[in-house]
């Protein structure tokens, strides 16, 4: 089973007056893939280069495998990083700088060559040892950056948001190789990002940050489905809120009033909010259904709530196509506009949906998520 | 106050032997002008011991006619040369930004020459001109009797301040300039609307800069000068060649809270002491923080 | 881009003409005039006939100017390496303090620059004399010793002895390490504080320490400005008047000093004239050698 292998308690670092970490207590297990998501100015940044020993807390304390590294200073943890702008010595060709951590820990020359073969090898850069870092491109030098913090085996691998220097293309191959690098060596490894995509894409646990306060730990599935706060729902991926009222709150189900929403938000679940408790309802553009309103005809039935509930009917006011889908800005009774997100499953199916028609939105009794913040 | 954390790993600032080591060039810089400043209000020709608050000396100097016309004298001569100054150098910097000439590295060294070449062989030259090529002629009214010595002055004053209005001029970014002419400003129009505004601070830096090089100026001027035309600092070389008197300690603290009065004017409409340096503007480090 | 001269020959003239004239007539020409007289001879009271000879250069590889030259350039040397020591560390400190600090910090430092350097001088003079502020302070601690001395009955210290610390090498170099400090520090600083801070964090993360980081990472990339700041604060000190003339003894004359007393009181101007050009030569050698240092760095090996 997993093991703690980073934690922080109660850290709180001030800049001068500026609180750029607040209280955050947190703990990483060994062979995480753990990232810290947030927007700039979050506070994501200094929590990481505290654990590097860049910045010490101003409050509370920072554990590596159960001991205090709050007086350890950086050239002596058991972790390295790989800098957003990779600072990559440029005076220094590139086994040179992959070799660096292993010349100060005197490892003999015979079994550093070797390694630093290895280590390049690992990256994809073999055989180019001998460059200078300006002949390098962009992505080469983030591999040289990777393979010189991996060569020294640290405990954990920081990065701090590794891919925001590359083009949109190089990006995605990065993704993929850093998930299959953390696999192969498999360390711990701590990422910085701004980016809910990739952050979602490679992490099997995500930090999101807020204003220094850390606002949920969870699965990326767990983020995104299950959102703590309207600022998780609204961080990552698109969603639409209404605030309302929870009308009724029993074990297996509940409805949440909203006065923007002419119909109930029926839940099959219910909530720990308490009755007449003032909540958001998140619903999520993909989860809701387009149908086709025709003058006359009954509304679509859902089988799972009750009539009246989960259906509204409104007007096509803004249509982006995308090509595999689309999205659409529908004007529901009130005003309010409701986004919705639709494959386009037939070559045909989307010119049902232009611009000014009416139509009815839908959604499960499942798919809302009820926020209490 | 909250707390504050322990100093992070390159907050050398924040680690005792480079405190102690700054206190120590501090003391090395600081402690002999502040000695002087202080021993200029000692009622005490000769002792180091406080012997009473005095400003005799003060009055002394400031009935020394002979201390005051060489005062007045640096101080005109200071005024006119920088403002001769500012004109060459904005000029010069002007035509290396925005003309490409024949010859134009050969302008752009020779302008060099005077910044790097050694105060001595440029003293001597100005000698040698002054004796032989341009004789300036003796009793002349003031202030044209200075003239010389304004040549002089002028001459290693105006590259400075060509370097500090081209550094400046770098940063130009020369789409407003087509922007205002792309709106109907003519070229004489521009200069004035877009260009000079871009250009103010560094005329500042350079006026202050041209100001402080011609007052501190001593063995150009020294050469330059005859025995009716003293500046400040080669009568205070006479004097200091003689003794070291309370008088010259009180005609130097004026000069000294001069410096700093200019200074902090400089720095108030400047903002940025770097930049005010002479060209050693970085301050605009980005910091990797969130 | 720039624009060719032809396109604009009005505004082009009215540019460049006053000072390339003022260039011209009061830099070139008096440098020339000085130049062709280093290869004259004195013939009379003040006429100077350009004979073209190298006599006067020859003069100067007299051993006794020699060894001038030789002591100029040690004692210019000295003052820089001790410049350098004493300035690395506060440029450091600087670079890396918090912005409001960094501004009070730069401000500390140049503001004896710009303060008059005859009055620095002056100070100097002061604090150091016979009867200056380190004699009075140690004769006053001698006779606080003496007189605990003569209490305890274990003998006398006898008579206070002055240290001798004016009109000597030493205070030349003191002086010239005073006057210089901030030509150093300044361009240290801008050096250290364009190099990107993470290249140092990372060099700590890989497990070096801070000497380490400072020897193998700071000094090799600062290097073109170490370069520059050595050869900024080397350069007038090589070139120095005043602080010898006034701090030194009767032999620590440096060049500056000789070539004084050849127009002003030898009255041998085209000697002079050759002093001074070769001392101008001397300051091209250093700044070519430092251009060619930086060149080298920026090009990859």
């Amino acid at each position: 089973m997993s093991k703690p292998i980073i934690t922080f308690e109660n850290v709180t670092k001030r800049f001068g007056r500026m609180v750029a970490v607040d209280n955050v207590s947190l703990t990483i297990d060994e062979g995480e893939f753990f990232c810290l998501l947030g927007p700039s100015g979050c506070g994501k940044t200094t929590l990481l280069r505290m654990l590097a020993g860049f910045e010490t807390p101003t409050e509370g304390r920072i554990l590596i495998d159960g001991q205090d590294i709050s007086n350890v200073p950086p050239n002596r943890r058991p972790v390295n990083m790989v800098f957003q702008s990779y600072a990559v010595f440029p005076h220094m060709s590139v086994a040179d700088n992959v070799a660096y951590g292993l010349k100060i820990d005197r490892v003999p020359a015979a079994e550093r060559d070797r390694r630093v073969e290895e280590a390049l090898e690992l990256v994809q850069l073999g055989g180019l040892g001998s460059r200078k870092p300006d002949q390098l491109s962009g992505g080469q030098r983030q591999r040289v950056a990777l393979a010189r913090a991996l060569i020294k085996r640290p405990r954990v691998l920081l990065l701090d948001e590794p891919l925001s220097a590359l083009d949109a293309k190089l990006r995605d191959q990065m993704r993929t190789e850093l998930c299959t690098l953390q696999e192969t060596v498999g360390i711990t490894f701590i990422m910085v990002t701004h980016d809910q995509d990739e952050a979602l894409a490679l992490a099997s646990r995500c930090a999101v940050m807020n204003r220094g306060l850390l606002q949920q730990v969870a699965t990326p599935n767990d983020l995104y489905e299950f959102p703590g706060s309207r600022f998780v729902a609204d961080f990552i991926g698109s969603v639409n809120l209404f605030e309302g009222v929870l009308a009724v709150d029993e074990q297996d189900q509940a409805v949440v009033r909203s006065p923007e929403l002419p119909a109930d938000i029926y839940l099959d679940h219910g909530v720990t909010g308490g009755r007449g408790a003032t909540v958001w309802a998140a619903l999520r553009p993909e989860k809701i259904e387009l149908h086709k309103y025709t003058p006359g005809q009954p509304p679509p039935v859902l089988d799972d709530s009750p009539a009246g509930s989960n259906l509204v009917r409104g007007v096509i006011r803004h249509e982006s196509y995308l090509g595999s889908e689309s999205t659409y800005d529908v004007e529901i009774a009130g005003g309010r506009r409701v986004r919705v997100l639709r494959s386009n499953l037939t070559r045909w199916d989307q010119e049902d949906f232009a611009l000014g028609e009416e139509v009815w939105l839908g959604w499960h009794a499942c798919s809302p998520a009820v926020l209490l913040n | 106050m909250a707390k504050r954390s322990a100093p992070g790993p390159l907050e050398y600032l924040r680690r005792w032997p480079l405190q102690l080591w700054l206190a120590g060039v501090g003391i090395f810089l600081y402690a002999p002008l502040v000695a002087l400043m202080v021993f200029s209000f000692n009622d005490s020709r000769r002792n180091i011991v406080w012997q009473g608050f005095t400003l005799k000396y003060y009055e002394k100097a400031l009935n020394n006619a002979s201390l005051i016309e060489a005062f007045v004298n640096s101080l005109t001569i200071a005024a006119v040369s920088t403002f001769l100054s500012l004109i060459l150098g904005a000029l010069a910097a002007l035509a290396l930004w925005r003309f490409r000439f024949p010859g134009k590295a050969g302008f752009d060294g020779a302008l060099a020459l005077p910044i790097v070449a050694p105060e001595i062989c440029l003293g001597v030259a100005m000698l040698v001109f002054f004796a032989k090529v341009l004789p300036w002629p003796q009793g002349l009214p003031w202030p044209l009797n200075l003239g010389a010595i304004i040549i002089a002055h002028v001459s290693f004053s105006f590259p400075f301040v060509a370097v500090v209005v081209r550094a400046r001029m770098a940063s130009f970014n020369r789409e407003l300039e087509e922007a205002a002419r792309d709106l109907g400003a003519s070229e004489w129009r521009t200069l004035k609307d877009v260009i000079l505004p871009h250009m103010a601070p560094s005329l500042i830096a350079g006026a202050f800069l041209a100001f402080t090089l011609s007052l501190d100026d001593f063995v150009i001027t020294f050469f330059t000068s005859g025995p009716d035309t003293v500046t400040f600092p080669v009568k205070v070389y006479s004097m200091v060649r003689f003794s070291v008197t309370p008088e010259v300690n009180a005609a130097s603290t004026i000069l000294i809270v001069l410096t700093v009065v200019l200074t902090a004017i400089a720095l108030k409409v400047q903002g940025d002491p770097a930049s005010t340096a002479g060209g050693h503007a970085a301050l605009d480090r980005p910091k990797n923080r969130p | 881009m720039e624009q060719h001269w032809k396109s604009a020959k009005g505004l082009f003239g009215a540019v460049l003409g006053p000072p390339l004239f003022w260039l011209v007539l009061f830099f070139m020409i008096p440098m020339g005039i000085v130049w062709l007289y280093s290869f004259g001879e004195n013939r009379g009271l003040t006429e100077i006939a350009l004979t073209g000879t190298f006599s006067n250069y020859l003069r100067a590889l007299d051993p006794l100017y020699l060894k001038i030259f030789a002591k100029s350039v040690g004692i210019a040397g000295l003052t820089t390496l001790i410049c350098l020591i004493i300035g690395f560390p506060v440029a450091l400190a600087i670079t890396f303090a918090p912005p409001k600090a960094k501004t009070w910090l730069l401000l500390a430092v140049m503001l004896p620059f710009w303060t008059n350097l005859l009055i620095r001088t002056y100070a100097l003079i002061a604090v150091l004399r016979t009867e200056g502020y380190v004699n009075q302070s140690l004769q006053w601690l001698w006779n606080g010793l003496g007189a605990v001395v003569g209490v305890l009955g274990v003998g006398s210290l006898g008579p206070f002895q002055p240290l001798e610390l004016l009109h000597n090498n030493f205070s030349v170099v003191l002086g010239l390490v005073y006057v210089h400090l901030p030509f150093m520090v300044l361009p240290l600083y801008s050096a250290l504080d364009r190099l990107d801070t993470s290249l140092l964090e990372a060099s700590l993360d890989l497990g070096a320490g801070h000497l380490r980081t400072l020897l193998t990472i700071v000094a090799p990339l600062a290097l073109p400005g170490i370069a520059s700041g050595v050869v900024i604060t080397f350069i007038p000190a090589l070139g120095s008047y005043l602080t010898p003339d006034l701090l030194g003894g009767p032999d620590s004359q440096m060049i500056a000093n000789i070539i004084e007393r050849q127009f002003k009181r030898a009255n041998d101007w085209p000697f002079g004239a050759a002093l001074s050009f070769l001392l101008m030569y001397m300051t091209f050698i250093a700044i070519a050698l430092q251009a060619m240092l930086s060149r080298r760095r920026r090009e990859p090996s």
